[in-house]
């Protein structure tokens, strides 16, 4: 017999459930707590700083230029999109796939993706160079004739997806909080924040009609979900695909996207999820030793992915014979951009390998920087297939370089401030771990399920 | 309408519409399910269980058929295709045609992706407004029978107009299967 290790350590009854992670909100967290947040805050007002100084100069401050006209602001913005798809994934796919782990780290990947997706959405808009006529991407009825958006174009495609994406994304996460934000109105103390999550859960009164009905909503927008978030990063990589542009070109872009951002989400959720477990120890028994290694077994094997998609362009590239394309290819390894194209590899292909082994893969520094690598290499990833495609096209004439600016840096770091403050805020005011998710699944013998987790 | 009409109108359908009835209060959720069979058994039907987390068991003990929401998604996912498949082909071929890369005025691969997005959109929002009106949410004074029903307690609600309703029977059932508190309240 197999025997089945808990989901949640530590001989929990259902009311101590309801204690530890109320407690998170009810309390004033320690100094830990408050450094962080003061730091990413610090970060968030340089960010403010940077982007104001963009707005009102113009995008003559950032790099972009001919002939690289796409620069960080798309690279980052296809980064933080794709970290937003983990989130999705757990709390949809694996949802659907009845995978009873990600219970306890589902409502922290959802918050995840909408803050990912809420700082991506920034950077088309400052792409643009006037983000003030941002509104100009939605098909409304003007004074211009009405002229209508062009709707053959992938770049309204993803005006669409990413729009759709974020609104269901904070509805899903929301539906699920409800119950939680009940818990938390009827325990409070205090009139203010009984109102407070009052108003937020709705009136929620938990019986079992409704219960009936919340549970299909549920599940049909996990089965909503998992489609659009496969949709997304498809229609982000057919900003690249439906391109002329030898190294954009290429049909393999759809899945290679998603699997990429599948890995980098993960990536950045192991970093989180070590980080809370740091400044706040309780997560240990919910979030615990085997949920990091099942996301590092995902890690390493959308790392594969990734890496064979590396490895098909190339083959490709040989095999159809069209000389462009084949420069394309062989100037990104070996041409000016050889640094970020090897480093991409080592970080996304070569170091996850490391998970291989069962030491890694439970071993929370070694997770901890390997989910740093991942990150960086995923950002080089974009960056490669943008700049390196766009700086030496068809015409040696029009050869150039891609020269990143101080507000390049600034607008790429600031943007972790805006996500990490989000972040940091939400662990303090919500539940960050979904009570009414994680005590259905609670390990029947406890007794016998400490035994067990010893040896994972 | 004058705009104190409109906002008591509001108030009203915020406001919670409670009734009378009779409350079992259990901690251990498996003797709740059996209490509950015991109670439709005895001919309750409108009776109600209240439980922190979603069961399964419940809606068998309570006899609740499958949620007919999947059928409101159903619907309006299917309005929000034929209204994208309508929106681009209006917009792109009738309103204001204009060639754009020699492509047909209506490009329908190319208008799939928005069409997609306007399904899952329109389907995923109703299936939730459905859930909100089905339930009666929201409410800005739900009744709270135990705070505890959010944690870690479980409890049968059966209001007055039950088809079965006899408190001296019904706190027999409930303290038979192991009941910690039963009383006349309000839900």
């Amino acid at each position: 017999m197999i025997k089945r290790a808990p989901l949640v350590w530590g001989k929990k009854t259902y009311k101590d459930i309801t204690d530890d992670i109320s407690s998170l909100v009810e309390n004033v967290p320690g100094l830990p707590y408050f450094v962080t947040l003061l730091t990413a805050k610090g970060v968030l007002i340089f960010y403010l700083c940077v982007l104001a100084a963009i707005v009102v100069t113009g995008m003559g401050l950032m790099g972009v230029n001919s002939p690289v006209g796409w620069g960080t602001d798309i690279v980052t913005f296809v980064f933080w999109i794709g970290i937003g798809h983990a989130g999705t994934l757990i709390s949809a796919i694996l949802f659907l796939f009845r995978q009873k782990w990600r219970m306890s780290i589902a409502r922290s990947a959802e918050a995840m993706t909408v803050f990912a997706v809420m700082t991506a959405g920034l950077f088309p808009i400052l792409h643009t160079g006037r983000p003030w006529l941002a509104y100009w991407l939605l098909p409304y009825p003007n004074q211009r004739g009405p002229l209508w958006v062009n709707f053959r174009s992938p770049l309204i495609w993803d005006v669409f997806a990413v729009s759709t994406y974020a609104t269901v994304s904070i509805v899903f996460w929301y539906i699920g909080l409800v119950p939680d934000l009940a818990t938390i109105r009827d325990r409070a103390k205090n009139p203010l924040r009984k109102k407070i999550y009052g108003i937020l859960s709705l009136g929620w009164r938990g019986t079992g009609r409704n219960w009936n009905h919340y549970e299909m909503v549920y599940m049909l927008l996990a089965g909503l979900s998992t489609p659009l978030v496969l949709s997304v990063h498809s229609i982000v990589s057919f900003d690249f695909a439906v391109a002329q542009l030898p190294g954009w070109h290429t049909t393999i872009f759809p899945p290679y996207f998603v699997a990429g951002a599948i890995f980098s989400g993960f990536g950045m959720v192991v970093t989180l999820m070590v980080i809370i477990r740091e400044v706040v120890p309780k997560y240990k028994h919910y979030v615990t030793l085997n949920h990091m290694e099942n996301m590092n077994k995902i890690i390493m094997s959308t790392g594969l992915m990734v890496g064979y998609a590396y490895g098909s362009e190339f083959f490709i590239a040989w095999y159809s014979g069209a000389p462009y394309e084949q420069y394309a290819f062989v100037n990104r390894a070996f041409g000016p951009y050889w640094w970020a194209y090897w480093t991409m590899v080592t970080c996304n292909v070569f170091i996850p390998q490391l998970f291989w082994f069962k030491k890694f893969r439970r071993s929370i520094p070694a997770m901890f920087i390997i989910s740093i690598f991942v990150n960086i290499g995923m950002w080089f990833e974009r960056y490669v297939i943008t700049v390196t495609s766009l700086h030496r096209d068809f015409l040696p004439a029009n050869w150039g370089m891609f020269d990143m600016t101080f507000f390049d840096f600034g607008a790429l770091f600031g943007s972790f401030g805006m996500f990490f403050t989000l972040f940091l805020l939400y662990i303090r005011t919500l539940p960050s771990i979904s009570m009414a998710e994680v005590k259905p699944v609670l390990y029947v013998n406890r007794e016998e399920g400490d035994k067990i987790n010893v040896f994972g | 309408m004058s705009l104190d009409n409109i906002v008591s109108k509001i108030e009203g359908i915020l406001r919670s519409k409670t009734k009378q009835g009779f409350v079992g209060i259990w901690e251990d959720e498996h003797k709740m399910i059996a209490a509950a069979h015991e109670a439709r058994k005895a001919g309750c039907t409108k009776f109600d269980a209240i439980t922190p987390f979603p069961m399964h068991a419940v809606d068998e003990a309570i006899g609740l058929k499958r949620s007919y929401i999947p059928w409101v998604t159903f619907i309006f996912g299917t309005a929000g295709c034929l209204f994208g498949i309508w929106f681009t082909w209006w917009t792109s071929a009738v309103d204001w045609p204009i060639i754009i890369g020699g492509k047909p005025m209506m490009s329908f691969p190319a208008f799939i992706p928005v069409i997609f997005e306007c399904t899952i959109l329109l389907a995923a929002l109703s299936s939730v407004g459905a859930l909100l009106f089905i339930c009666g949410l929201p409410k800005v004074d739900p009744p709270v029978i135990d705070p505890d029903l959010t944690s870690h307690k479980f409890a049968i609600f059966v209001p007055e107009d039950d088809t079965f309703y006899d408190t001296q029977k019904l706190e027999k059932i409930f303290k038979d299967h192991g009941a910690t508190d039963t009383r006349k309240t309000e839900f």
